[in-house]
């Protein structure tokens, strides 16, 4: 297994996801001998993981089941251990069409945060691209990239600990797209232009939440030369498939010789299939500004 | 990586490079060709000096429909005008703002003036533009510059320009898809480098397009297409170097059963539609003999000489080579074709793909359950239709067929801002036209092997509770 490369047999070392159920997934570390506890029962690595294929149905002690699926940067996504607050993957698709990525894009990023954005970023420029990511706190940057390690991605991505808008992302004039989280993405704008190719040029995605931030962003993308800036919100709804009945009123008899014996017993209904929105759904993650450097 | 030489002819206009006309948010894909006359936007150019230039330049047209590229500089334009007003209390539409007629306007653009020319002159004989307030003022200038400039920039192909040139063109040939909800798309199939990746869409190409770009020519795209052939418009206007036709196969979806069922030979069946295809071909050349010695100046030669029997003879025979070779060169051509197809059979016989994408006009609900068949299990799979409905019935089945678990139907709404200083707000609502999703992981199939012995000594699974609680 590896991120950036299906394989179909679990191995001792691999990530696995555990499907518990629609709602809730665990990233499981393969190793010999070990266990793992889920509310169906325990999972033994040995016997019940290593050498089975992904995709498996994995029935565990107290008799009940879970899935066993291969990693990707989705499932990863609502998986991870949160040391921040995380981009999802609804904002993840959009700025990965957006930035143009694809294989053999560098790009760089910061922060890096939980790295949920970053394998997303990895799955697509994989396997001749490169991800600079940079991160100011130094134990969220030894954590991630101790994940890129395990996640058999490391050789696509160098992590640095320093802080974007003081020090850059480290490398200058290489840089196919650049994204940034931060709370002051304007001190970054410069950096993020000397990041970018200088001849080709490229794309710029800032993540805001607030307004204010993305007004400040604006204004220092256009005194940088940034063109086509556009700022944008995408909004995920989820529809949940129901069976619903909706019952007949009985408007009476129209005529006298109506036999009586209909719906005396059955209330008369249609049942049809439909879908409902969920009762609270996320409205706001934040605002997405994209910009192109123009070529020089 | 680190690569920073900044290949120079990469980066510039080559004749025969498929790109992208772009002025503001209007996109049209072209061709670069000589002498070949382009319209876009109500005005017509050519595009021979756009050879050569880098990517991204933008171009002014110029009398002749010729084009010439505009200096970075020039882009810049200090229309400052510093006079404002404060409200609109006293400007009165009286329509005679404009001092400036149709006609002078018209005689204007026959100078050859500039677009910017024009209206830095509508300004001067606007009488209340100075009484405008500044946001006012930007705004006329705006619109103005909308309906004046001439301006065309070239732009390299990609999926986020195609897709959005799509959508503002010609959304019917892409069943409404959004450029939000592909990336959708793209994303939750898991798309990447080195998978085998199964495509089936009537979006012109654009879906299939997207996904070679995301898997950048390593892996395999398999397309499965309804019908005599699969489309591929949209595909060419990526510009793909040849290299990425390689990982690109096709098979026929009328072929699909009968590869599930085994019952496709291929070789078989093919050297029937061959020769039925040879016999045809024969016929028709039978039919047409006339025709072919006028097309050809040589025969004509030879008609003069008409009488002499050797040299008819000859004639004769040499048409008939012809039309041997002919024959042969057709053979050969199925021939390929056959073992191109035979070659597709046998990556999907694998039944080992790692990825499903369906975006067409047709009922997802068949195609969805015949393509999953050829999935791995732990893979991805995302349908899009711009109907709901036909997504719920495409659930139903799924969970009476089980072998799948994630499924969920989705949409997005995507909105845009406005940013600018004091006038931030929304510009418009996107909502429901992007169509519906249906995504989810394949699973393996239910059998024998997953009820194991450690099911037999407990005495009440509670499998159909697990799933209710947490539903």
């Amino acid at each position: 297994m590896s991120f950036v490369e299906y394989s179909d047999f679990i191995q001792d070392g691999d990530v696995a996801i555990v499907y518990l159920s629609h709602n809730s997934v665990m990233p499981v570390k393969v190793q010999q001998g070990a266990q793992t506890q889920t509310r169906y029962g325990v999972i033994r690595h040995s016997t019940d993981l290593i050498g089975q294929r992904y995709g498996s149905k994995v029935t565990c002690s107290k008799g009940g089941w879970v899935y066993v699926l291969h990693p990707t940067p989705e499932l990863w996504t609502v998986a991870l251990p949160h040391r921040t607050q995380i981009l999802y993957t609804t904002d993840i698709a959009t700025i990965t069409m957006m930035l143009e990525l694809k294989p053999g894009s560098v790009v760089c990023e910061s922060g890096t945060g939980s790295g949920s954005l970053s394998h997303a970023i990895l799955r697509t420029i994989a396997p001749t691209g490169h991800l600079h990511t940079v991160e100011f706190h130094q134990q969220r940057a030894e954590k991630v990239a101790e994940e890129f390690k395990e996640h058999r991605v490391d050789h696509l991505v160098t992590v640095r600990n320093q802080d974007v808008c003081q020090d850059g992302f480290g490398v200058t004039g290489v840089a196919d797209a650049v994204f940034l989280d931060i709370p002051s993405p304007w001190e970054a704008v410069g950096h993020a232009k000397a990041a970018l190719k200088k001849r080709a040029g490229g794309r710029l995605c800032s993540f805001s939440p607030c307004i204010e931030q993305v007004q400040r962003t604006c204004d220092a993308l256009s005194d940088h030369g940034f063109e086509e800036i556009d700022t944008l919100e995408v909004l995920l709804r989820v529809h949940e498939v129901r069976t619903v009945s909706l019952p007949l009123p009985d408007f009476g008899s129209d005529s006298e010789e109506a036999p009586p014996a209909v719906g005396a017993t059955e209330h008369p209904s249609v049942t049809m299939k439909t879908t409902t929105p969920p009762r609270r759904m996320p409205g706001h993650t934040g605002y997405l500004t994209f910009a192109t450097k123009p070529r020089s | 990586m680190a690569d920073n030489r900044e290949d120079d002819c990469e980066d510039r206009i080559k004749e025969g490079d498929y790109v992208v006309l772009k002025r503001g948010e209007i996109f049209k894909a072209v061709q670069i060709q000589q002498r070949k006359k382009v319209i876009f936007e109500k005005q017509w150019f050519f595009l021979d000096n756009a050879v050569g230039q880098l990517y991204s330049t933008t171009f002014e047209i110029v009398s002749g429909g010729t084009l010439q590229p505009q200096k970075l500089e020039d882009a810049e334009k200090p229309t400052d005008s510093k006079e404002t007003g404060t409200d609109n209390r006293n400007i009165v539409d009286d329509g005679k703002s404009q001092k400036l007629t149709r006609d002078d306007i018209e005689v204007l653009k026959e100078q050859g003036l500039k677009g910017q020319e024009i209206i830095q002159q509508l300004i001067e004989h606007s009488t209340t533009f100075r009484d405008k307030t500044e946001y006012s003022q930007d705004k006329y200038i705006k619109k103005k510059e909308k309906k004046y400039k001439n301006t065309v920039t070239i732009v390299r192909p990609s999926c986020r320009i195609l897709a959005m040139m799509y959508n503002g063109r010609e959304p019917g040939k892409i069943c409404h898809l959004r450029y939000d909800t592909l990336a959708q798309m793209l994303t939750l199939a898991n798309v990447h480098a080195g998978s085998k990746v199964l495509v089936f869409e009537t979006c012109a190409g654009l879906v299939l397009g997207s996904v070679m770009e995301r898997m950048g020519g390593y892996g395999s795209v398999i397309q499965m297409y309804p019908g005599g052939g699969p489309v591929r418009a949209g595909v060419e206007s990526f510009g793909f170097p040849s290299h990425f036709h390689d990982m690109l196969h096709e098979f026929p979806i009328c072929h699909v059963n009968p590869l599930l069922a085994g019952t496709l030979d291929a070789t078989a069946k093919d050297s029937d539609a061959d020769q039925k295809k040879l016999n045809v071909a024969a016929e028709e050349e039978q039919n047409q003999p006339g025709a072919e010695q006028q097309g050809s100046p040589e025969e004509d030669s030879m008609d003069t000489n008409a009488g002499d029997d050797a040299e008819q003879d000859q004639e004769k025979m040499e048409r008939e080579k012809r039309k041997e070779a002919k024959a042969q060169e057709r053979k050969l051509k199925l021939e390929e074709k056959q073992k191109k197809l035979a070659a597709t059979a046998t990556l999907l016989e694998g039944r080992n793909a790692d990825g499903l994408v369906i975006a067409s006009r047709f009922h997802p609900c068949p195609v969805l359950l015949g393509l999953l068949k050829f999935l791995s299990p732990s893979r991805p799979f995302v349908v899009y239709s711009q109907y709901k409905e036909a997504l719920i019935e495409c659930y139903t089945k799924l969970k009476e067929r089980g072998g799948t678990v994630n499924l969920k139907i989705t949409d997005t709404w995507l909105r845009h801002y406005q940013v600018l200083p004091n006038r931030t707000h929304p510009v418009l609502m996107m909502s429901g036209g992007g169509g519906y999703l249906l995504s989810g992981t394949t699973v393996a199939a239910d059998s024998s092997k997953a009820a194991g012995s450690e099911r037999a000594q407990e005495p009440a699974p509670k499998r159909l509770k697990l799933n209710d609680t947490e539903g």
